[in-house]
């Protein structure tokens, strides 16, 4: 069995307009192959590597500062009580939310666009984190007042808003689904459902008490505050399952890209592969929405960043997971130590990263979907 | 020439000796409740090159798109091999035939190395993504199409007519002996037009490429294809060689034409010279 490792140049295309399609790297290795742009498999290092430094820095700082040495030691297992309960039980639990939440967000959201061939075609926009607002401010506000309310409350708001996540899917599945899935119905769908949910929201907001409507405004900008292990266990647990599913599922969105017609003459059952990509999307964006509330952007934005960062046609999907992690744990670092006030990092992440794409639009001619 | 009215049942000649590749036994075609094509029986033999001839709205690119497995018939059914192509595996069928629809769509930025590079998807699965063969199937596909050059360039940046070029190098590297085109010289001005047709006949020709074709310009169908098929409101009205097919009569019944058939000064088929159009 032999592995051969080759690299073939690519030259930059003469024309102005066309960007350099990068090296790509063959990877062989008895009967496995793949292959890959040296760009695709750079940007996840990094990504990565943001993603592991970010998360360090952050456990270290915060209201109670704690040196790299101590963090170190108290990771290892050692260190004094008061630290590692700073560091273990409040800070590792939170920190981790905000790598799964970003990896998740930036997943459903590259899923997506590339599916519906639009990039505005993100949970956001789709109706999806509408529903878990939904969900959840039902739970904040009506929790005591009827019956309904009092099963809400019993429930939970990460329980409420992962239902209300999950029937936002079924509803966008349900309504845009004819004998398969067209991504410009989806989103049309996806639109009107999202003003359905905006107007339940606001609704119910308008109807609660000053405190619940304060804490449920709090909750629909997407929040780590006091994110625990209770949080970060099961979004692991899914995230276990649904993340090796969704980049199972690039080889055939690369296919599906083309069209129903052109994907089917490639042997691509093209029904069966748009309902298995848009269920594990929506999973993703419920698991997600559930633990942190629906942090904005980051899976409208991440996927376009990442797109313009590794060079090709479509959103990568692992590059998008790694990216959003680094953003959301960038976000939730500077909001609390830089800012003087802690803000739901959910503001942030819209606040940095708009202006990001913004200035990748601006520099880049081209726009892929 | 075998012509038929829409009442009486259609006949099929096949035009080469070779074994029956595709077929359609009495398949009827409907959109919704819509009927396009009524009752159609034809033969598609090994090593045979067929035009799909007719006017607008008769049905000939919903035949190929069933043909292609890309419509479920509403009655009667297609055969791939001898094999009921509804019962066939989505794979199998994309490892025997390919189709190239009429506008294909190619991500933005997607270059023409990838977009050839696709048509290995049946061959591949998910832990051989891209073997040597693929990649010696594809170098090779793109030089035989005279897209090496082009090779890294986005295909949203080409010419029509190189794009076309493209997706015909897709249709190769997916390297299926059955090719069915829908329209492949909409939109391209005649010389590309005669370019692609050029390169479809070469498929045909030094790839042994068993090709379908759905073409507008008769002049062109009767000049390339061996064998043309002429449709009418979603009817199999005459099938046979060019010469058999293109009578001023056909013309006359099929397209509300009145016309002069002459001999291509060039390539000696029939060549359509429109005198009017005649109202029914």
């Amino acid at each position: 069995m032999t592995a051969t490792v080759s690299t073939v140049r690519q030259t930059t295309p003469p024309e102005p307009g066309g960007r350099p399609a990068g090296r790509a790297v063959t990877l062989r290795l008895g009967p496995v192959s793949a292959r890959f742009r040296w760009r695709a498999v750079v940007v996840p290092v990094v990504a990565s590597a943001v993603v592991v430094v970010l998360g360090a820095l952050s456990l270290g700082r915060g209201d109670y500062p704690i040196g790299v040495g101590d963090v170190l030691r108290t990771l290892a297992g050692a260190g004094e009580q008061g630290q590692r309960f700073i560091v273990l039980d409040l800070r590792a639990p939170r920190i981790l939310v905000g790598v799964l939440v970003g990896a998740a967000l930036g997943l459903a959201g590259a899923l997506f666009q590339t599916f519906a061939r639009n990039p505005l075609a993100s949970p956001d926009v789709l109706g999806i984190t509408q529903g878990a607002s939904v969900g959840a401010v039902a739970a904040i506000t009506l929790s005591g007042g009827s019956s309904a309310g009092e099963l809400l409350g019993g429930l939970g708001v990460p329980l409420a808003a992962l239902a209300g996540a999950l029937g936002a899917g079924a509803l966008l599945f349900t309504l845009a689904w004819r004998s398969g899935l067209d991504g410009f119905r989806l989103v049309l769908v996806g639109i009107a459902l999202w003003s359905a949910g905006q107007a339940l929201t606001d609704w119910l907001l308008t109807g609660a008490q000053i405190h619940d409507a304060s804490a449920a405004y709090v909750w629909i900008t997407g929040s780590l505050n006091a994110r625990s292990w209770d949080q970060a266990e099961p979004l692991l647990l899914s995230l276990a399952v649904l993340v090796p599913l969704a980049l199972a599922a690039g080889r055939v969105l690369g296919v599906l890209q083309f069209g129903d017609d052109t994907a089917r003459g490639l042997g691509v059952r093209v029904a069966r592969a748009q309902g298995a990509v848009v269920v594990v999307a929506v999973l993703l964006v419920a698991t997600a929405v559930a633990a942190a509330g629906p942090i904005a952007f980051v899976a409208l934005i991440v996927p376009q960043v990442a797109v313009r960062l590794t060079g090709g046609s479509r959103p990568p999907l692992l590059a998008s997971a790694l990216c959003g992690a680094a953003l959301v744990t960038g976000a939730d670092l500077l909001t609390r130590t830089v800012l003087p006030e802690a803000l739901p990092v959910g503001i942030l992440t819209a606040a940095v990263g708009a202006p990001y794409l913004l200035w990748l639009l601006v520099r880049g001619r081209r726009t892929p979907a | 020439m075998t012509t038929s009215t829409p009442d009486a049942p259609p006949l099929s000649a096949p035009t080469s000796d070779g074994r029956v590749r595709l077929a359609a036994e009495g398949l009827r075609l409907a959109y919704d409740d819509r009927v396009v094509v009524e009752g159609l029986d034809l033969t598609l033999t090994d090593g045979s090159f067929t035009a799909i001839v007719g006017p607008n709205g008769c049905g000939k690119s919903t035949l190929l798109r069933a043909l292609g497995r890309l419509l479920r018939p509403a009655a009667g059914r297609v055969l791939l091999d001898g094999r009921a192509i509804q019962r066939t595996p989505t794979r199998d069928v994309a490892r025997a035939l390919g189709l190239l629809p009429q506008t294909p769509v190619a991500p933005a930025g997607l270059t023409v190395a990838d977009l050839v590079a696709r048509g290995r998807h049946p061959h591949q699965s998910w832990l051989r993504q891209w073997s040597a063969e693929d990649e010696a199937v594809v170098a090779e596909a793109l030089s035989w199409t005279d897209m090496g050059d082009l090779a890294d360039r986005p295909v949203d940046e080409l010419s029509g007519g190189q794009r076309q070029r493209a997706w015909i190098s897709m249709a190769l590297a997916q390297g299926t002996d059955l090719i069915l085109l829908d329209e492949p010289t909409t939109y391209l001005d005649l010389s590309h037009q005669i370019d692609v047709l050029e390169l479809v006949a070469r498929l045909h020709a030094e790839r042994g490429r068993t090709v379908v074709v759905v073409l507008h310009d008769l002049n062109l169908a009767a000049r390339y294809a061996q064998r043309l098929v002429a449709m009418r409101d979603g009817v199999l009205v005459a099938s046979g060689t060019p010469h058999e097919v293109l009578t001023e009569q056909l013309l006359a019944d099929v397209f509300d034409l009145e016309a002069r058939v002459v001999p291509d000064p060039v390539a000696g088929s029939p060549m359509v010279v429109p005198v009017r159009r005649l109202r029914r």
